[in-house]
């Protein structure tokens, strides 16, 4: 896990600190920072589109049903989605552990 | 064959940087340039030199485009000098990082302010913890073999290191010098094209440049700490290799008359060479001088140098260049350092001249050999001195 996050000797460093695996940023699962979860209320929520358009980090993705189905692996719990749904469908939630 | 010429210097310099046959030159174009990329541009426009000339906006633009083009893998070159330098510094930092082997020939010139155009090594000192390798001249010939042997040296692969090759404003940049040229099939057997061992390829693509979380930038450090520090054996293997090839030798401290040496001046670049006239007359009035000059400031040749000088009773530090508010000068506090852990330590007088193109002439060496001669009597040794400064 340690080698995963580069926690290794500098003798194994690559050539001035480079990545040789392209795109491996998408490993990072920045859903760790999140000290809140956005939770849609499917009764509200008029399958606008306004979370999966704003969302940042591109946790939304649209279903067959037309509504919008989160996804918490890189959501930091910013909060945009639930500031910019027009129907206040989205609220943030504690995030406990 | 070699040809012996008479060229002014920055001009010798434009020749070794076609000869070694660079793929890019980027550089600001205006002052505080000088004439090296002015030559190349010619070179360029002309059809001489098959390479793309990047006559960019400012100085931060040349690191910059220098560095995109050596992590495409090709062989890249620029030129500054004092502000241009200072501009350029942000840049340098991720050029020596990323482990680019970019060489710059560097016209060492005063930094602002008072506002100042001459010679000193106020620029040279700026650059000293950057990571980058530096050489420094001593005379127009110096400048022409270091900018190539600087190629070899920054794109071996056990150093893939950017190179500075230091040279003192106008007094080496300006001047016309003798300067044996060598011709391109004698480069060649030296220098071989340039092979990346990692470049940037769509087909094999890679990241450059990413974050260095904590848990990654001291690893980061230490590799470029130790390729810098493990370069000098590339540096003195291309030096040996260039002198069995062309005949002259070059090693990271030069040695003027240190063998019976009382007394040993420590330069630094052109002045050296005003030194050992001074030294020539202070001998024939039985004086016992001589001149231990660096050659390799970084890596810092910290073996060499104690080889050179511990016979000496005193030396005689001769810095171009101010730390405020420190140890005086970035040399003198190089040297006491070194000699920190020696048994035998010689005494150590440190002066500060030729700032921002004051000469130093023969008289003031002398000055300096007076000076030192009564404070040894005293017995106490002095901090630093400004010579020549009016009271």
């Amino acid at each position: 896990m340690a080698r995963d996050q580069g926690i290794i000797s500098w003798k194994e460093l690559p050539l001035g600190c480079a990545i040789l695996e392209p795109g491996n940023a998408k490993e990072l699962q920045t859903g760790d920072w999140r000290s809140e979860r956005p939770v849609t209320d499917y009764e509200k929520c008029i399958k606008c589109g306004i979370c999966y358009i704003y969302c940042p980090d591109m946790c939304y993705t649209p279903k067959d049903d037309g509504f919008f189905e989160w996804n918490g692996y890189y959501c930091k719990g910013c909060g945009i989605c639930a500031h910019e749904c027009p129907k206040d469908a989205i609220s943030m939630v504690k995030e406990e552990k | 064959m070699a040809r012996r010429v008479g060229v002014e210097v920055s001009i010798a310099v434009s020749e070794a940087v076609k000869l070694a046959d660079v793929d890019l030159v980027a550089a600001y174009p205006i002052t505080p340039q000088t004439h090296i990329v002015e030559h190349l541009s010619e070179f360029v426009a002309d059809g001489e030199l098959d390479a793309e000339f990047v006559p960019v906006e400012s100085e931060h633009s040349a690191m910059s485009s220098c560095i995109g083009s050596s992590a495409s893998g090709a062989r890249t070159y620029t030129a500054t000098s004092s502000q241009g330098l200072a501009l350029m510094l942000e840049v340098c930092y991720i050029a020596s990082s990323l482990r680019l082997p970019i060489v710059m020939n560097v016209v060492d010139r005063s930094l602002s302010g008072p506002l100042s155009i001459w010679n000193d090594h106020s620029d040279m000192m700026m650059e000293r913890d950057i990571g980058w390798i530096q050489f420094v001249a001593l005379n127009g010939q110096e400048v022409f073999d270091m900018t190539l042997q600087s190629f070899k040296i920054a794109e071996d692969h056990n150093v893939m290191l950017p190179t500075q090759v230091h040279m003192d404003g106008f007094i080496l940049s300006h001047v016309i010098e003798p300067i044996e040229i060598l011709d391109k099939a004698e480069v060649d057997k030296f220098l071989k094209p340039y092979v990346s061992p990692m470049s940037l390829d769509p087909e094999k693509p890679v990241t450059i440049g990413a974050v260095g979380v904590p848990e990654v930038y001291t690893e980061g450090r230490k590799a470029q700490e130790e390729a810098l520090l493990n370069s000098k054996d590339v540096i003195l293997r291309t030096w040996k290799e260039f002198g069995d090839l062309f005949g002259r030798y070059y090693e990271p401290i030069g040695t003027y008359k240190t063998d019976d040496a009382d007394i040993i001046f420590i330069t630094m670049g052109s002045v050296t060479e005003t030194c050992m006239s001074a030294v020539d007359q202070m001998r024939r009035d039985g004086k016992k001088v001589g001149i231990a000059y660096i050659r390799l400031w970084r890596p810092f040749p910290f073996d060499e140098l104690i080889e050179a000088i511990t016979r000496a009773d005193a030396l005689i530090v001769v810095d171009r260049a101010v730390s405020h508010g420190g140890p005086g000068g970035p040399l003198a506090c190089e040297i006491k350092s070194a000699l920190y852990h020696q048994a035998k330590r010689p005494f150590v007088n440190s002066f500060i001249a030729g700032l921002g193109g004051r000469d130093i002439t023969i008289n003031v060496f002398k000055e300096m050999v007076e000076k030192t001669e009564k404070t040894m009597e005293k017995g106490v040794e002095p901090g630093y001195e400004f010579i020549g400064v009016r009271e």
